[in-house]
Order: C-alpha cells, then sequence, then structure tokens
C-alpha cells in the first residue's frame, strides 16, 4: 500500500469518526413525525393533521408575505427586487441542492441556465431573425429545458469522474471555456452582441412581462422549485444522495450506485437552472456572453453561500441581500465598485460564517437558547452546521 | 483496456489528426509551421503560469483560483516597473516579487489557519480574485495595457527556413519555458526544499512528524507558485497583453492545463500546457470561431479515458 492510498484510507475513515454523529440528524425526523401520529386529536381529518404537523405560523406568515407583496410595493420592488431576487434563488437554489445535500460544488450552474437561455432565443424570436427559428412557445420552452437539462447532466457524468475539490475546477473550466465559445461563435450564437429582444409571451392576453404578472410567474417556479428540492430530500434517493456526500466509499459498499446517484442529481440541479435560465431571459429580454461569463458564474455561488447551503431557503435569502446590494450599495459606495463591496463580503461570511445567513440566525437563535438555559450546565450546544430538518419539528 | 480497444483510440484520435497535418502541409506550408510555433510559444508560456498552479495544488490541495488575478497583478506591475526604469529584467523581477509576496501574505494571513478544508480555501481564492481584479481595474482602469519587449528581443528574426521571419521575443520563449521547467524539476527533484516539497505532496502528515517545519514548507511554496503566475504576467504583458478579463483567460488556461496533464504534477503541467496551447492556435488558425470546442473536446476525452490526467496519480 503507497503512502498516498494509505492516507486517503486514513482521511476517509476519519471522516466516516466525524460526520454521521452531526450528519445522522438529517436522516432521523423520519422516526418522530410516526411516533406523533398517536399524539394528534384524532377528531381532525388526516388531510389537516398533516398540514398542522408541518405547516407553523412562520411558514403561513411568509407565504402572505410573498402573496401579498406586489400589490403593495412599487413596480421597481415588485420586478427589479422581487422578481430578480427569485430567479437567481431559483438559479442558486440548483447549486445549494448539489452542493448541500450532493456534497459537489458546481460553478456551471449560471451556464445550464444560460444554455436554456439561449436555446430560447435561437428556438424562439429575438433580435435576429436570421438565426432565430420562431417557433411558437410552447415547442421552444419545454424544448430549451431539455436540452439544458440534458447538458447539466452530461457536466455532470464529465465532472463527477474525479471527486472532490476537482468538481470546482472541472466545472469552471467548462462554463469559462462555454463564456469563449459564446463569445467567438458568430454563425449560431451571434457572437459579442448576442440576442436582444427576446420577448416574453402573451399567454391568455396576460403581459408576462409586467411587474405583476412575472412576479407571480416567478414566485410559482421559485416554489416549485423550493417544494421539488424539501420533497427529493426526503425521498430514498435524496437520502443516499446524503449518504453519499458524506462517505461515498460506504454508500459504494452498501451497494449503491456512487457515480448514477450523482449523475442524477446534476440532472436534477440542471432542470431546476434551466427554468430559472429561461425565466431569467425573460426577466432581462436579452442573453449574451456576458450573461454567462466568470462574474455571474461566481455570483451564483456567492448567493447560494451567502444564504446556507443547508436548507433550500437559503439561496433565497442570499438573493435578497445580493439584489438589495447590487441595486443600493451604488448609494453608499461608487457603482464602479460593486464587485469589491460583493468580493469583501463574500470574504468575510466564508471566513467568519461559513454556513452563510443561515448559519448566522442558527448560531443567534443558539445563543439566545443558551441565554435561557444558563442553568443547565449540561446541556450540550447545538451543532453549529445548520442540518435539514433537523432543529424544527 | 485491452490492446484492442488501445490501439482503436490511437487511431480514432491520431488518424484525423495525422489527416488534418498532411492536409494543412500540402495546402500552406508555411501557415502550418507559424501556427505549430506560435502553439508552441503560448504553451511555454501556459507551462510557466500553470506551473505555479500545480505545485501550489500539488502540496497544499489549495486551488488557487486567484491564481489569474496574481498573473494580471505580475503583470501590471512589471508595467510600472518598465515604465519607470525602461529594464526589462527589472520588470521581470518586480512582477515576480510583487506575485510573490501577495501570494505569501495570503498563504500567512489566511490559508494557514484553513489547512485540510479544501472548499473553503478556494472560495476565499475566488473572493481574493475578484477583489483583485476590481482593485486593478480601479488603478489601471479598463484600457489595453501593452509592454514592448527589450530592445535584444524586439523585431523579427529573418532568414529562417520556410516561415522567413519570427518574432525574437516569443521564439525567446520556448528556451525560456524549457529553462524553467528543467529549472523546476531540478529543484524539486536534487535540493533539499525540493525534496521536503515532494514529501509533503505524498504525505504531509508524515513530514510533519518527522520534524520539519510544514508551514515553511508550504509558505515556500506558494511563494515560489505565486511568483511563477507573476512572472508568466510580465511574459504575457509583451506577448499578449494586459486587460480586466486576462485573469480569467490565464486562469481557464492554467486549470485546464493541469485536469489534461494531471493535477500536482510538473512533467505533467508540460505535457498539458503543449496540448492545450497547439490545439488553442491551430483553432485560431483552422477554425476561428469554433477554436473553444477544440479545448472542449480536449477536456472531455482526457477527463473520459484518464479521469485524473495524463499524468495524473491516485491522490
Amino acid at each position: 500500500m503507497s503512502a498516498a492510498q494509505w492516507r486517503k484510507a486514513m482521511n476517509a475513515g476519519a471522516q466516516a469518526q466525524a460526520w454521521p454523529r452531526q450528519r445522522r440528524v438529517a436522516v432521523a425526523p423520519a422516526a418522530p413525525a410516526a411516533d406523533s401520529r398517536s399524539y394528534a386529536t384524532p377528531s381532525l381529518p388526516a388531510w389537516l393533521r398533516w398540514i398542522s404537523q408541518r405547516v407553523s405560523a412562520r411558514h403561513v406568515l411568509v407565504m402572505a408575505f410573498v402573496l401579498i407583496y406586489p400589490w403593495v410595493a412599487t413596480p421597481f420592488f415588485t420586478f427589479q427586487i422581487g422578481g430578480q431576487a427569485l430567479v437567481l434563488g431559483l438559479i442558486a437554489l440548483s447549486l445549494t441542492f448539489l452542493g448541500g445535500y450532493g456534497g459537489m460544488i458546481s460553478l456551471a450552474q449560471m451556464t445550464v441556465a444560460g444554455i436554456a437561455g439561449y436555446m430560447v432565443a435561437i428556438f424562439g424570436t429575438s433580435s435576429m431573425p436570421e438565426i432565430s427559428l420562431g417557433w411558437p412557445w410552447w415547442v421552444v420552452v419545454p424544448l430549451a429545458i431539455a436540452i439544458a437539462t440534458a447538458c447539466g447532466a452530461l457536466i455532470g457524468w464529465l465532472s463527477v469522474r474525479t471527486e472532490g475539490i476537482y468538481t470546482i475546477m472541472i466545472t469552471l473550466a467548462i462554463g469559462v471555456a462555454f463564456h469563449y465559445l459564446m463569445q467567438q461563435n458568430y454563425s449560431l450564437f451571434n457572437g459579442w452582441q448576442g440576442f436582444q429582444r427576446v420577448l416574453t409571451p402573451q399567454v391568455l392576453g396576460i403581459d408576462w412581462r409586467s411587474p405583476i404578472p412575472y412576479y407571480y410567474l416567478v414566485l410559482f417556479w421559485a416554489l416549485a422549485g423550493y417544494f421539488l428540492v424539501k420533497y427529493l430530500v426526503r425521498t430514498p434517493f435524496g437520502i443516499a444522495l446524503q449518504g453519499i456526500r458524506d462517505n461515498p466509499r460506504r454508500m459504494n459498499a452498501l451497494g449503491f450506485n456512487v457515480i448514477a446517484h450523482r449523475v442524477v442529481a446534476y440532472a436534477v440541479a440542471g432542470l431546476i437552472a434551466a427554468v430559472g435560465g429561461v425565466l431569467l431571459v425573460w426577466y432581462n429580454g436579452l442573453i449574451t456572453p456576458g450573461s454567462v461569463g466568470t462574474g455571474w458564474l461566481i455570483n451564483i455561488l456567492i448567493i447560494a453561500v451567502l444564504g446556507g447551503m443547508r436548507h433550500p431557503i437559503g439561496p433565497f435569502l442570499g438573493a435578497i441581500v445580493f439584489v438589495l446590494l447590487q441595486n443600493f450599495a451604488i448609494d453608499v459606495f461608487d457603482r464602479e465598485r460593486f464587485n469589491l463591496v460583493i468580493g469583501a463580503m463574500f470574504l468575510a461570511i466564508v471566513l467568519f460564517s461559513p454556513d452563510g445567513l443561515l448559519g448566522l440566525w442558527q448560531r443567534l437563535r443558539a445563543r439566545l437558547a443558551a441565554g435561557d438555559a444558563q442553568s443547565r450546565l449540561s446541556t450540550p450546544r447545538p451543532s453549529r452546521r445548520f442540518v435539514k430538518g433537523g432543529s424544527q419539528p | 483496456m485491452s490492446r484492442f480497444w488501445r490501439w482503436f483510440w490511437a487511431l480514432a484520435i491520431g488518424g484525423p489528426l495525422a489527416v488534418f497535418a498532411v492536409w494543412a502541409l500540402a495546402t500552406n506550408e508555411r501557415l502550418f509551421f507559424v501556427t505549430l510555433l506560435n502553439g508552441l510559444t503560448l504553451a511555454a508560456l501556459y507551462f510557466i503560469v500553470a506551473s505555479g498552479f500545480t505545485l501550489v495544488f500539488g502540496l497544499m490541495r489549495n486551488v488557487n483560483l486567484a491564481h489569474g488575478s496574481l498573473y494580471l497583478l505580475g503583470g501590471y506591475l512589471g508595467y510600472v516597473a518598465a515604465e519607470r526604469t525602461g529594464w526589462y529584467l527589472l520588470a521581470v523581477a518586480t512582477g515576480f516579487a510583487g506575485a510573490a509576496l501577495v501570494g505569501l501574505a495570503m498563504q500567512v494571513a489566511i490559508f494557514r489557519f484553513m489547512q485540510g478544508q479544501d472548499l473553503r480555501q478556494t472560495m476565499v481564492t475566488i473572493a481574493l480574485s475578484i477583489i483583485i481584479a476590481d482593485l486593478l481595474l480601479w488603478t489601471f482602469g479598463g484600457q489595453v495595457h501593452q509592454l514592448s519587449p527589450p530592445e535584444w528581443l524586439d523585431g523579427p528574426l529573418r532568414g529562417l527556413p520556410v516561415i522567413n521571419a519570427y518574432s525574437k521575443f516569443r521564439l525567446a520563449l520556448l528556451p525560456l519555458g524549457i529553462a524553467i521547467g528543467v529549472a523546476l524539476w531540478l529543484f524539486l527533484n536534487r535540493t533539499r526544499v525540493g525534496m521536503l516539497i515532494r514529501a509533503g505532496v505524498d504525505d504531509r502528515g508524515m513530514l510533519s512528524a518527522s520534524g520539519v517545519n510544514v508551514n515553511l514548507v508550504f509558505a515556500v511554496t506558494f511563494l515560489i507558485g505565486a511568483g511563477l503566475a507573476g512572472f508568466g504576467g510580465v511574459i504575457g504583458a509583451v506577448e499578449l497583453s494586459m486587460v480586466p478579463g486576462e485573469d480569467v483567460r490565464l486562469l481557464l488556461a492554467s486549470l485546464i492545463v493541469v485536469i489534461v496533464g494531471g493535477m500536482g504534477s510538473v512533467v505533467g503541467a508540460a505535457v498539458g500546457a503543449a496540448i492545450l496551447g497547439v490545439a488553442e492556435t491551430f483553432g485560431l488558425a483552422y477554425a476561428p470561431t469554433y477554436s473553444v470546442v477544440f479545448t472542449f473536446v480536449i477536456l472531455v476525452l482526457v477527463l473520459a479515458f484518464r479521469p485524473r490526467g495524463i499524468l495524473g496519480r491516485p491522490a
């Protein structure tokens, strides 16, 4: 056994000892849920009981807020802040799903979204009639999403061939190379200019690009993505994926096909990013190589990390902060220096709170709880890591 | 892989390349050789930059995504030094030293405290690359800066067979790249520090246990790795040009070189740089709007058949 093999075996062993204690919590809540059925009042119908177990006051509050929001906010806040934050959050959600539950940080999620956007522009209508085919939206959108999802799975298949930190290198290389391809190719992707005037279709007589319809459209898909991820991580596939994240060798030994699970995770993330990409191209009304440039590849990572990767709500929080900063940091700082601000903020988050804003919130709650129960000295501090489903009943 | 498949793939990949070479030689001999030379000199630059990247990654498992920013920083510092003094060698020294010091500061102030946390280190380098790129944009503006080569390398070298004339500076890059490769190889294989670095690549814990100050070894490696990026920056400032965005281009090149060549291997970096440099220039010369596709194809082929790179070892 060579030194390198030995080290790998030792590392894997050390990981196996270090991780599962905290992470196993993620799988645990299934059992208490089954127990609590006996405590619930028997007079309630089953579906109401199901809802009352899962929905708490703050869920209702947040839901009510996002539904009422466009009626109280100005069109600017509805479209530029609300709409944009939800779209970017949806794309970052795909990264959260991959990174938080699959343990794979892909920088190519914006590339997948960009592929969907380019496909919408090429198959649909744009300012370039010699390239755009002008097909109707109900053909274009499913086609674009299908192609982008396939590309997402392909990127996944390429990057899961090596493990760990290599993923970030390979996906970054793919993303940047895609950007250069878009920039230099004129016959198919129209080079520098990209595609302008990619119009949102008018369906049912509603202009879906006007603020309020667009907001609800994006909200619907953001919620769909959120609940899809919430649902998926409880399915056998999701549980196996989390097992693979924690210890791929063990899962392999248990008979799970590690590679297949990872590629499927990439495909699911690709689907979410593709939907986000279609919505983003409608938001901007155009797509250019700049939309899939390195800056945006990294911005998606920043959004996901800023919010926190341990829960699907994280990317949406991160996107709200990001969009607010993008729009209002210019009043405080120079507009030109936005990158400096966002870079410094990202650095601070990575250095001081690797679990993002959710991690900060969790620590704050832990501290408050510790203040309440000072007398109970033996109470262990709650895990610093924000584990999905671990803290709320 | 059985012998049959080995031959099959060698033919499937090598056959079209050979056909292309014959066709290109028959139609335009000069273009072919000029492109080849362009590719090899570009490969020399890629190798200089990527060898620093692969050195740091091999020892510390630190994917330094700020490597491109260090490249650009070295280029701008060299530009300033050359403008002030007019002495190209001083510019090279300034570029090397400036980038090396920034790299050293990064290692000593930040990475030392998060050893073994690959992902977190990588995210820190991403944040640093955004910050450095924006500071450079702030200081030097968005216009193109071009450093002129030193007088003794200025202008073309005439009287060459087939291609007639070729830029002296670019031609000089070829021996320079080889010299740096050989120097790096000698340093890693024949000196004590190099031995410590190689030992650290194989087993960091064991090296530390045998009484070596691993942090010092890490700091030296980071110094050299970042310095090579800055050194490449000054060369690139003449060969290419300096403009915001070049950092990403060289970062992409470094990433592909180490993915293709094998992570952490200096010889692999040379092989990867040669493949990428030649493929890129041939792409630009013969299929200008699709040249990046060749980069994709190389990446896909290598990852499909040798996921750890051509000369990569299992980590």
